[in-house]
């Protein structure tokens, strides 16, 4: 066991796709927690009279203000934290519905399954985000953590079908039906045989349910139906939108956000698939 | 069938739970001053919106409705009716939709297949691709705005059409139809094809390194009979893949209108939810299931025609 750990932290180390993709990551993670730190501005204060700062050109306000004299650096800073918080409660939710659905539907099969498969099938068929869109339209006092949760209970269909099919294929090898015969316990089959080979694929399923769900909250929060308290990079953009930062040629005020998004979201699609690679020697580049 | 079913009943139900009344918002936008005439017009709203009936009836009486494609009456328009505010949203929608739709995921494919295990595509395809996919929509939309529409002032960037013509059949309309298309249509094209080209360059991969395909090779078929018979098997998880997208796709256009401010039902949507309009939002949301749902069937079909296995199971084990 010990060996084939390092081996694959020797694959991890030299995988380019990894190191690429985590360092964006953990540079973001790192900005998102010390990031606030560094500025005394709040996010949605109106700390700055006068005519709007550019980027770069203050010390105070190094990304500029808005129109408003809003500091757009701390607004950034803050909105990572929202960010973060999004993707790993909305992430981790929708992949621990979609492992107990999932690996319910897999690993007992029959009735079982067919009930679970078809409610992921309705579940997945219905649009989430308009689903969303309406609940959250409908809640007066919205929280971050709400919003995840929404998130994650809207998101996890696809989890429990990708789960459901590696349970498939796993509880059909040989080592299980040995294991059975042996006449071990479900559960003891369960956490021997069956999770210590799930768990490369779950984190594969969360690091991709962490940039959906954060998806999902920037395109909530641009709709303004994200929280109604704090600042996310969604809502940075709505702002920006709706006081024509376009046409004022205010692009240090919309910018930034989306980049952070899509670097974070982009960062960890590479990263899976490098973990894959790691984890799946036949991928490897030759 | 069924998930028709529940996403009516849940259309019903939702709107129903929302804070505000419309009938105490409608009074609200006239503003009447004599308490008589505040009662008098509260009961023609309730009547005229259906609420004067128990719970029960007002299900069954959305059921009935619904048949006749009667979806109620707008409250923030308020003598216009529901369905004809989205019969004249749905066009700009299709034709948004479906050219985006099918070409980033035609487009994608090919060149994701294209790119797999060739060195130097691939390695610009992959930076690509990952970032055009994990773009949030209305950012890249916002992008183009800023950039092909402000900066370089190529293409408006609001509305459907110019603000100073009404619809009709002339070229000069259907240009200016276009060119307020464009952009809306690139920003959907451009984060489908990422994410396309992406999926087919990893599936694709997956088939070249099958046993099938090692087995053509060592027969000594020419490289290009391997790939495409790997091509045409990684079709198949694409095709189910497109199915699952729907959802985000049409998210994604939603707001995507919203930045364009295109006159499509996500712009109906938002516009139905800021006035807490219950009837329009239900229909809004009705006509995006339905929509969603018939695309799902239609690409079940087309499963069924390209995956000759898919017909054997549906014979086999409908039971």
């Amino acid at each position: 066991m010990k060996k084939t750990k390092n081996e694959f932290l020797y694959f991890a180390f030299r995988n380019n796709k990894l190191r690429i993709g985590v360092s964006i990551v953990l540079f973001f993670l790192v900005l998102a927690i010390i990031g606030p730190f560094f500025t005394e501005n709040e996010p949605l204060d109106f700390v700055h009279r006068g005519a709007p700062v550019r980027p770069f050109t203050s010390r105070e306000y190094l990304l500029g203000t808005t129109v408003f004299g809003q500091d757009v650096y701390s607004q950034l800073v803050y909105g990572l934290r929202a960010t973060f918080i999004v993707g790993a409660v909305g992430g981790g939710l929708a992949t621990l519905i979609g492992v107990i659905v999932g690996f319910t539907a897999g690993y007992r099969g029959g009735e079982a399954d067919e009930a679970l498969n078809m409610l992921t099938n309705i579940v997945l068929v219905i649009p989430t985000l308009a689903v969303l869109l309406i609940i959250s339209a409908y809640l007066e006092v919205r929280g971050i953590l709400l919003e995840s949760v929404f998130i994650g209970c809207a998101a996890w269909p696809w989890a429990a079908r990708a789960i459901r099919a590696q349970t498939f294929s796993l509880r059909s090898r040989d080592s299980v039906d040995l294991a059975k015969l042996s006449g071990k316990s479900s559960a003891k089959i369960i956490f021997t045989e069956i999770a210590p080979n799930m768990m490369s694929y779950l984190l594969l399923v969360f690091i991709l349910q962490f940039g959906g769900a954060t998806l999902n909250a920037a395109t909530l929060d641009f709709i303004g139906v994200g929280p109604t308290e704090g600042i996310s990079l969604g809502l940075m953009m709505n702002h920006a939108v709706s006081h024509s930062a376009l046409l004022l040629d205010f692009w240090w005020w919309f910018i930034p956000p989306g980049l952070a998004i899509t670097a974070i979201v982009g960062a960890l699609y590479v990263t899976n698939v490098g973990l894959d690679e790691v984890f799946n020697p036949k991928l490897r580049e030759m | 069938m069924l998930t028709f079913f529940i996403a009516v009943t849940i259309d019903w139900l939702i709107p129903r739970f929302m804070p505000g009344d419309p009938v105490q918002s409608m009074l609200g936008r006239v503003r009447v001053a004599h308490p008589e005439s505040v009662e008098a017009m509260r009961g023609f709203f309730t009547n005229a919106f259906g609420l004067d009936v128990p719970v029960w009836q007002q299900y069954l009486n959305f059921w009935a409705a619904l048949f006749r494609g009667d979806l109620g009456i707008s409250v923030y328009r308020f003598p216009q009716r529901v369905t004809e505010i989205l019969l004249t949203a749905v066009p700009y929608d299709v034709a948004l939709l479906v050219p985006a739709i099918l070409l980033s995921w035609w487009a994608g494919n090919k060149f994701g297949a294209y790119a797999a295990r060739r060195r130097l595509l691939d390695n610009t395809l992959l930076p690509l691709g990952y970032t055009l996919t994990a773009t949030p929509y209305m950012w890249l939309a916002i992008l183009l705005a800023w950039g092909l529409g402000i900066k370089l002032d190529l293409f408006p960037i609001a509305g459907a059409y110019a603000y100073d013509m009404a619809p009709h059949w002339s070229l000069r309309f259907i240009g200016s139809v276009l060119h307020h298309w464009f952009l809306t249509f690139a920003s959907l094209f451009l984060v489908g094809f990422g994410g396309w080209a992406i999926g087919m360059r990893n599936t694709i991969i997956y088939e070249l390194e099958a046993d099938y395909s090692h087995y053509l090779e060592a027969l000594g078929a020419p490289q290009k009979l391997v790939r495409k018979y790997a091509f045409r098997n990684a079709l198949l998880p694409q095709l189910s893949g497109l199915a699952l997208q729907l959802g985000v796709i049409v998210a994604g256009a939603l707001v995507t209108e919203v930045v364009f401010s295109y006159p499509g039902i996500g712009y109906q949507l938002l516009a139905a939810i800021q006035n807490q309009d219950y009837f329009l939002i239900q229909g809004c949301f009705l006509f995006i299931i339905m929509g969603v749902l018939m695309a799902n069937f239609i690409i079940d079909i087309v499963f069924v025609i390209v995956d000759p296995r898919t017909r054997r199971g549906m014979t086999g084990e409908t039971a």
